[in-house]
């Protein structure tokens, strides 16, 4: 406790700097995603390719991609833009198959209707599909949260700073309550976030939380 | 009117869903599609508003060919209706009204008017709009199904065994109340079912197709029943097809007997006959009561048998013959337009009235036996 009252300024600049790398790739993901699984629902042939791929991504080593993203992008090592880039990819890959798994769950007649009516497009992304899919993808949405909140830690190793440096830091030299501050403070983020999402989906959603239940 | 010309579909698979089809929906009746399971009636309705593109044969709205017109615009400017109703869940009752009016840019105080007006019109309460779909009974949701594909007044309105997904108290109330709106609104719809009772209730003009999308017979309820094309029509239409043909004979006029009646709530008199016919204040029939069970004491609504139908006067030989037939006294109760009592009948009177009246007979305009045919006279 000791420790947190005479860091608390460098613990609120780190949580805002692993807010802003964890989240900001949620929503750039959850942009690129919904083309991407727009795309395997549209073309259904495309659906195995799509999700598959995406879905490997997932696989590389955090450590690894953060490395080769200056190789890629042209960027300089410490630049934060490689972390972004970086938990991008990773959101993509856990939310294209979300969304393509979304945008299916529509319901047939729903779909129909929709067709009847002269819905076309991004009319009826929008306006049928995409709001119908909401649910499904607000649970993918809540996993990548608490994944990207995981995963950035590890760009202390790169030099890119958020609560990661506290475990790091306090592991190399042995100091407790830094460890402590900032497992927890990283466990309050992604709890945080999850709650965000989980309002942010209940308000988009009206309609299901009546669902069953005739007033 | 729509016109199905030498129409044929073939999926990808193979599969011949519709084959040659040439049909005439006239402007301002129902005409029904009626056939067993997958015998391309779905397919067919789809090939109006493109949802299926034809393969072969083209498919004309008032003349115009809907193969050059313009997809989305073919589409709002025909209601579908399907089974389920398939509404938006995530809409509310109105909004889910209003869908095409919004698509079709119209202003929003137009849009609101214009759904809380179907709503009423389709027997729903105002305080219903603002509900979900998934709060309303599968009735309830069925009539939204129709007020929505009603919102933009299409000319033109294709029903998808809109009804078949609901208990049979209600389905007959939905046809009942789709007739009468279709009294009022006269458009041209092409309905499917696979229900034979439901086709020959609701159609105007009924086409029989058999598995592998042939047009087997099309006519006039009355006339299907009585003249069916070929053995497949025949035992298609059903056993009891002579019965039902009744359905379609006004009642000619019957020898109707005066009843003894004791108003609910009051002693019968004398216990003599077997069943006695109980009437309100009004003299509406209530159901039918044994003296001899009840007594001296005054009748109670406990003691009513309600098992007989109420024939109307000038209604159907059917509905005669089966007030007769289900009454517990064997004596039918007949009742004016306003539901007074006006007599009762008997079944061997119902059926030498029968005897005495023809049976519909070949019209012109009609169809050769068997095969493709067309329904000549397109009554606009
Ligand atoms: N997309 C498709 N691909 C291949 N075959 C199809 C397709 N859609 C329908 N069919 C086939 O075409 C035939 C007619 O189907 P359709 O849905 O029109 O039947 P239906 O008369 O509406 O039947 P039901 O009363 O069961 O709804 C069936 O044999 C069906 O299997
Ligand atoms: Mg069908």
């Amino acid at each position: 406790m000791d420790w947190l009252a005479s860091n608390w300024r460098t613990v609120g600049e780190l949580t805002l700097s692993h807010l802003y790398l964890a989240g900001v790739p949620l929503l750039l993901g959850l942009a690129l995603s919904v083309p991407l699984g727009w795309t395997a629902k549209r073309w259904r042939g495309s659906y195995a390719a799509v999700v598959t791929s995406t879905g490997l991504l997932y696989t590389i080593p955090s450590l690894a991609l953060f490395v080769i993203m200056p190789l890629v992008l042209g960027t300089k090592i410490l630049d934060p833009v490689n972390v972004l880039v970086a938990m991008t990819i990773y959101t993509v890959a856990l939310l294209t198959r979300t969304v393509a798994d979304g945008l299916m769950s529509v319901p047939d007649h729903v779909e129909q209707a929709a067709t009847a009516m002269g819905y076309g497009g991004l009319r009826r992304l929008f306006g049928v599909e995409l709001p119908l899919a909401v649910p499904v993808i607000a649970a993918g949405l809540r996993v990548a949260a608490v994944s990207n909140v995981s995963i950035v830690s590890i760009a202390s190793v790169i030099g890119v700073s958020q609560l990661g440096d506290l475990l790091l830091d306090g592991y190399r030299r042995i100091i407790w309550g830094e460890l402590l501050t900032g497992i927890v403070a990283t466990l309050l983020l992604a709890l945080l976030l999850d709650a965000v999402i989980q309002l942010g989906s209940r308000a988009l959603t009206p309609w299901q939380r009546v669902a069953g239940g005739r007033p | 009117m729509i016109r199905f010309d030498a129409v044929t579909k073939e999926f990808p698979d193979g599969t011949v869903a519709v084959d040659d089809l040439t049909l005439t929906a006239p402007t301002g009746k129902i005409t029904v599609l009626v056939g067993p399971s997958g015998c391309g009636k779905t397919t067919s309705l789809r090939m109006v508003n493109r949802m299926i593109e034809p393969t072969r044969g083209s498919i004309s709205l008032d003349g115009q060919d809907t193969g050059r017109m313009d997809q989305a615009e073919l589409r709002r400017g025909i209601g579908y209706v399907i089974q389920h109703a398939g509404l938006f869940p995530h809409r509310t009752v109105l909004d889910n009204i209003g869908t095409v009016p919004r698509l079709l840019g119209w202003d929003r105080k137009k849009i609101r008017e214009r759904s809380s007006e179907l709503l009423e019109r389709v027997g729903l309460e105002a305080h219903l709009g603002e509900r979900y779909p998934s709060q309303l009974s599968g009735g309830q949701q069925q009539r939204v199904g129709v007020a929505r594909a009603l919102a933009a007044d299409p000319p033109v309105m294709l029903m998808d065994e809109p009804f078949s997904a609901v208990d049979p108290i209600v389905r007959e109330q939905l046809q009942d109340e789709f007739l009468r709106l279709q009294d009022e609104l006269g458009k041209t719809i092409v309905f499917v079912t696979h229900d034979i009772d439901e086709a020959i209730k609701l159609g105007d003009q009924v086409a029989v197709l058999r598995v592998g999308g042939t047009l087997a017979q099309v006519a006039e309820p009355a006339y299907l029943l009585a003249h069916p094309a070929d053995d497949f029509v025949a035992d298609f239409v059903g056993r009891d097809r002579g019965y039902r043909a009744l359905q379609f004979q006004e009642t000619p006029r019957l020898p109707l007997r005066p009843e003894r009646c004791v108003v609910l709530g009051e002693r019968p008199e004398g216990r003599g006959s077997t069943w006695l016919l109980v009437v309100d204040d009004d003299r509406k029939p209530l159901g039918w009561v044994e003296p001899a069970r009840v007594g001296d004491r005054a009748v109670e609504d406990a003691d009513l048998h309600r098992g007989g139908t109420v024939a109307r006067a000038g209604g159907t030989l059917r509905g005669a013959l089966d007030a007769a037939l289900s009454s517990p006294s064997r004596r039918g109760v007949v009742v004016d337009d306003s539901g007074t009592l006006v007599g009762t009948v008997m079944a061997h009177e119902v059926l030498s009235a029968i005897e005495d009246t023809d049976r519909p007979e070949r019209d012109e305009g009609d169809p050769v036996r068997g095969g493709a045919v067309t329904v000549a006279g397109d009554e606009a």
